[in-house]
């Protein structure tokens, strides 16, 4: 019932995939455009569970073991927004660049 | 272990500041101590089990469970702390004389228990389920530092429950005539700091449009992560760049909390 809600459809959004590995965000800088809403998959390889938070993006999702979490952003405007992993902050460090 | 403190404090905080609040709110309600009990545990054997299938849970509506299953807990609470408000503005006055008449005995209150203990339950139950995940990801890592992070969790939680017992500690300080309005605008301020973040979970599932994103940005001045900034998230939602669908939620569940009271306020209490 929930997937056929209007809302969630993201054939159009720009699709942008961080992955975690070893606690560590690859790419740790990512480029999207600004402007628009984008969609942010986070590929957690990792077998700990991570949450996914920004204070810039107003975001937050927790990101299982071995598993991808989807978080959408924006439109943002112009500027660097970080984020961390905020269950290992010491290493995974990252940011979103909207350009 | 530092930041095993932190991060389960920040998660108790507001589970905490919600039990110490209502616990000075239900102060004249007979036998209120083992409902709100029941509620905490509840809430925290929920956290449990919500946590043992959230992996699941977040698979679902496309990956984007975990917001729903979120803006359903805190639809439901908001309901919950808004029905307590709503029953308490045509009931408060006159258990408010009847406790200081009877000096300090107790009334009955079923219908705001039923409100606060499952308001509770669902607080403990959405941020306890964060830390069960946080701690299980602490068990079954390799860290050597594994029991400096178990004894760093420990005292975030004695944190977190700290904070509200000294919530409550001050709210009893308050006379029993002044009580059930000042815990009334905080449940308030609770319930549409919660719409508020419904508001946020339901952008983030790209179910909502954010409007303009940030409405505003305070971070320079009273970043989200200090001190106050913690409290005041907690408290009453405070968010340092919200985007304007946060806060036009955050103003309605205000405003008809706001309005429903002031009617049952009008209203002989049945």
């Amino acid at each position: 019932m929930l997937a056929s809600l209007p809302g969630v459809t993201y054939a159009a959004d720009p699709e942008f995939t961080i992955q975690l590995r070893e606690h560590r965000f690859t790419p740790s800088e990512i480029k999207v455009p600004a402007g628009t809403k984008v969609k942010l998959v986070i590929d957690n390889q990792d077998s700990t569970p991570e949450e996914f938070d920004s204070f810039a993006l107003n975001r937050e999702k927790i990101v299982f073991a071995n598993s991808k979490a989807i978080v959408f952003i924006g439109p943002l405007k112009p500027g660097r927004y970080e984020f961390i992993g905020e269950f290992n902050q010491e290493s995974a460090k990252g940011a979103v660049v909207a350009e | 272990m530092f930041a095993a403190t932190l991060i389960v404090f920040r998660e108790s905080l507001e589970a905490a500041l919600v039990i110490g609040i209502v616990a000075a709110a239900t102060r004249p309600i007979a036998g209120r101590g083992w409902w709100i009990a029941l509620g905490a545990a509840a809430g925290v054997a929920g956290s449990v089990g919500v946590a043992a299938v959230a992996g699941s849970i977040s698979q679902l509506a496309g990956g984007s469970g975990q917001e729903f299953f979120t803006a359903i807990v805190l639809a439901l609470a908001v309901a919950m702390l808004a029905w307590h408000n709503i029953w308490m503005a045509s009931h408060g006055r006159h258990m408010a004389a009847q406790a200081r008449d009877l000096g300090q005995s107790l009334v009955r209150g079923d219908v705001a228990l039923t409100a606060i203990v499952t308001a509770i339950a669902l607080t403990v139950l959405r941020e306890g389920s964060e830390t069960v995940l946080f701690l299980v990801g602490i068990a079954s890592s390799a860290h050597s530092s594994r029991s400096a992070l178990a004894v760093g969790s420990l005292l975030g939680l004695a944190a977190g429950g700290g904070a509200g017992v000294l919530i409550y500690a001050g709210l009893v300080r308050v006379p029993v005539k002044r009580l059930f309005v000042v815990t009334g605008w905080l449940i308030l301020l609770l319930a549409a700091g919660m719409a508020g973040q419904f508001a946020r979970v339901l952008i983030q599932a790209d179910v909502l449009p954010a409007l303009a994103s940030p409405l505003w940005d305070t971070s320079s001045w009273m970043p989200e992560d200090s001190a106050v900034g913690t409290l005041l998230h907690a408290l009453m939602g405070y968010t340092a760049q919200p985007s304007a669908t946060q806060v036009l939620f955050y103003f309605t569940a205000l405003g008809l909390i706001l309005v429903a009271m002031r009617r049952a306020q009008t209203k002989p209490a049945a």
